[in-house]
């Protein structure tokens, strides 16, 4: 589906699909719409899936009722070797409001689709667990996402039940329910464990519970502060959220950023990346009682999120992207003791792998430890580490290049025995490679231009911008609007995929292990919340 | 066991002693903006860049009330960028928390020109954020309450009501070998029926209302509580809206503020230390009582 030209690729689908396709256009070489006449995805699906081993990358849907008379939902999609996005704009009527479920066969949409019921009140025809997933069970019934719904509205106060777990039966067999308030200093969600003796039979969870409107709240606030909100989605990815929502807007407006600004944003993505990944390798440590190399993780992390302030202001890398570029250059002091500090961190993250490596105990406890098999995280659509330490080759840096990726060369590492191990040894890897990029691109960050101006953003565009966040694949779709804002803005982390490889991967091990199994994933609850 | 140790002895103590000691802060970082109201010719270009409202201006005939509320703040340091005759700095101060939220909150008056820009300064309602600014012996006296009145250690539950995770983060490096509070007896406990102390994060949403007010009660009397971050404060950028109540304090009451976002962990030990010590006069009164 990628190479062909676009009108060849109407007639092309035309013929296989008949007259269901209205038609097909590119809003960029890279962004290819085809849309529908009515809300069946399945024919177009089944030929994508079947002819292109297309996957389906995203689901999600707009109120357009007042401009079109319709909602559509739009399907993005992806073929493995081509950096083109196939996007499929489905038409759900506003009488019937109603649309075929692919759920059954494509686990990925579960919770997407459930989310377009629950904020936009079309049913998903065919879901085999339709139930409420991104509004609670007690909410009353608003549609937040409509155009006719308020951001301000006002909900009465919670009353009733939040959610029926599933019971579990048999000898033995107990529930154990957790949280959403954590023992550690984390982020709230529900876990209920079906447990038999120390087993975990099953896990549900309950999400949801840090959903503070976003998407809502992008519909409403001028282009140039909503970069500041897309840097709170997930706090922990604040530089790749803010730069997947910049690049959207430079997309849909046709602004090119200067190769400066480029391989800036590369330098800090890749920052991102290492501290993060520093962290978790030192998390999944102390889980398993090697407290040791956890203290000198979390030092390690200190010296970068100094490095962090140093090169943008703030800790979190927060405040540095923007619109057209980055806000500030660097000067040579500044890449000096980049270069510095990064030197030191790769002898002593050196240092800290031997350490981790010559503690048999460590890798005994890590090694078929949260078991998530290649099969499984393909049905399942997991993306991002969890993906690639079970087999899943995915990157958007390389897949879809963007920022100035495409001119250093870095490799991705994907392993198939899908265990603690291994999602650790992945992140292990990305950060050596993380410390190659960095070092290649720092030359041309000293470039001349670090940013464009910004002319006003033109109305009624829609682009689609990817970055892969540390976790993952991180998705933001946005319709510009009139006045510099936005129309629509669709916000997805790699978490709402990857929740369910969790799930997956503590079936048979002990609930003493559920702490390290979570951690090897790391999924963000805010970014999942939204 | 052998490359431990000599990893161990090679490392060396990494502590800072903060806040016996001023910390080495970068040039870079970004702190309180200073607004030197005299020298302010025009608010707007500041207000209309503000990313949370932190900068807001009321007009009426031709005057002028501009209100900067440190506890919207973001400290994105676009204010000072937009201002001409360097009227808004960035400074590198972060020790702002306080136990009165007024305090966080700058207003003055203008008369305007015809264009709209300001004539005269009418009054200043509050020039400068007035917090406690001697933390070395705030320090000291906080160290003093662990040891004598709370028997060797403060218990802390933390509870993200809503949070992006940014403050988690900073919270979470309070306990790294660098910034490292158990040097205090601080300590963070899962129950929060251990706790002396709630550290609160996030806009608070509707979904963790309840889940919060749970923890709340569930902690022992005298307690004390402390909103942290630009959401904890005030909503931050999330605001109230159909899924967010906005600041900690429309559910329960709040001891101490803490501006940032996030706070970084010494602004973070900065609050806790200032909230140690309101729940040490409360320790005081309930014995006087
Ligand atoms: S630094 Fe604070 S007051 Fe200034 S623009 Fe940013 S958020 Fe507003």
């Amino acid at each position: 589906m990628m190479t062909q030209s676009i009108s060849a690729m109407f007639e092309a689908l035309r013929q296989k699909l008949g007259p269901q396709v209205q038609s097909v256009r590119a809003d960029r070489e890279d962004e290819v719409y085809v849309l529908l006449r009515d809300a069946d995805i399945r024919p177009i699906t089944e030929h994508l899936r079947g002819e292109f081993g297309a996957r389906l990358v995203t689901v999600f849907a707009e109120d357009r009722c007042s401009a079109e008379g319709v909602f559509f939902n739009y399907y993005v999609f992806e073929q493995k070797g081509s950096a083109q996005y196939l996007i499929v704009q489905a038409p759900v009527r506003s009488d019937t409001l109603e649309f075929p479920s692919l759920s059954a066969e494509l686990p990925s949409a579960n919770w997407q689709e459930r989310e377009i019921q629950d904020w936009f009140g079309l049913k998903a025809v065919g879901h085999p667990n339709p139930r409420r997933v991104a509004l609670h069970d007690n909410w009353p019934d608003v549609y937040p996402l409509r155009k006719d719904f308020p951001l301000e509205t006002v909900l009465p106060p919670f009353e009733g039940e939040r959610h029926i777990y599933r019971p579990a039966f048999g000898e033995g067999v107990l529930q154990v329910p957790v949280g959403p308030v954590h023992a550690g200093i984390i982020e709230p969600g529900h876990f209920n464990f079906a447990v038999a003796g120390e087993p975990i039979l099953y896990l549900q969870l309950r999400m949801f519970y840090t959903h503070k409107g976003t998407e809502k709240l992008f519909e409403k606030i001028p282009i140039h502060k909503a970069v500041f909100l897309a840097e709170s989605i997930s706090g922990d990815s604040s530089f790749s959220h803010g730069t997947a929502f910049c690049q959207a807007i430079e997309r849909a407006a046709s602004i090119e950023v200067p190769l400066r600004g480029l391989a800036m944003r590369t330098i800090l993505l890749e920052l991102e990346r290492i501290c993060n990944h520093v962290a978790d390798i030192g998390a999944i440590a102390t889980d398993v009682g090697f407290v040791i190399a956890n203290a000198h993780a979390s030092r390690l992390k200190e010296t970068l999120v100094t490095l962090n302030e140093q090169m943008t202001g703030s800790r979190q890398l927060r405040g540095m992207v923007c619109v057209g570029g980055v806000r500030r250059g660097w000067d040579q002091a500044q890449l000096n003791t980049l270069r510095d500090t990064l030197d030191s961190f790769a002898r002593e993250f050196r240092d800290l792998i031997s350490l981790i490596d010559s503690s048999e105990s460590t890798r005994d406890r890590l090694e078929q430890t949260g078991v998530l098999r290649p099969e499984k995280a393909r049905a399942l659509g997991i993306v991002g580490v969890g993906g690639r330490a079970s087999g899943v080759d995915l990157d958007v840096r390389r897949d879809h290049p963007y920022a100035a990726y495409p001119r250093y060369s870095f490799r991705v590492p994907v392993y198939q025995a899908g265990d603690v191990w291994h999602r650790m040894q992945v992140r292990i890897d990305e950060v050596n490679e993380s410390i190659g990029i960095v070092r290649n691109a720092m030359p041309d960050g000293l470039q001349r231009e670090f940013r464009v101006p910004v002319p006003s953003i033109p109305s009624d565009r829609c682009a689609l911008s990817a970055v892969e966040g540390w976790r993952g694949e991180i998705i933001h779709w946005i319709r510009t609007g009139p006045d510099n804002h936005l129309q629509r803005c669709k916000i997805k982390d790699p978490s709402l995929n990857n929740w369910p490889a969790l799930v997956e991967a503590v079936q048979g091990n002990i609930i003493a292990d559920f702490p390290v199994i979570n951690k090897s994933f790391n999924l963000s609850y805010s970014g999942t919340d939204r | 066991m052998f490359k431990i140790l000599q990893k161990t002895v090679s490392t060396g103590t990494v502590t800072a002693n903060y806040p016996a000691e001023p910390i080495k802060i970068s040039g870079r970082f970004r702190g309180r903006p200073s607004f030197d109201f005299d020298k302010w010719k025009d608010a707007r270009p500041a207000a209309e860049v503000c990313p949370t409202g932190a900068i807001s201006l009321s007009d009426k005939g031709d005057s002028r009330k501009v209100t900067v509320d440190y506890g919207l703040c973001v400290f994105c340091g676009l204010c000072a960028e937009a201002s001409s005759e360097q009227a808004v700095r960035i400074t590198q101060e972060f020790e702002l928390a306080t136990s009165d939220r007024r305090n966080l909150v700058l207003a003055a008056e203008y008369t305007l020109n015809a264009d709209r820009t300001h004539r005269g300064l009418r009054k200043v309602d509050r020039k400068s954020v007035n917090v406690e600014t001697d933390v070395e012996s705030l320090g000291k006296k906080a160290r003093e309450t662990i040891q004598k009145i709370l028997g060797r250690s403060l218990a802390i539950r933390e509870v993200d009501a809503g949070s992006c995770n940014g403050c988690e983060l900073e919270i979470v490096a309070l306990n790294n070998p660098v910034h490292d509070v158990e040097r205090f007896g601080i300590q963070f406990v899962a129950s929060p029926r251990h706790a002396d102390m709630l550290l609160v994060t996030g806009p608070v949403t509707r979904n963790m209302e309840l889940a919060l007010l749970k923890t709340h009660r569930a902690m022992a009397e005298p307690k004390v509580v402390v909103a942290v971050g630009a959401c904890g404060i005030s909503g931050g950028i999330f605001g109230v809206n159909y899924a967010s109540l906005g600041s900690v304090d429309k559910v329960l009451p709040v001891d101490v503020y803490i501006p940032g976002c996030p706070p970084r962990p010494q602004a973070l030990l900065h609050g806790i230390l200032l909230a140690i010590g309101r729940l040490a006069e409360r320790l005081h009164d309930n014995r006087a009582g």
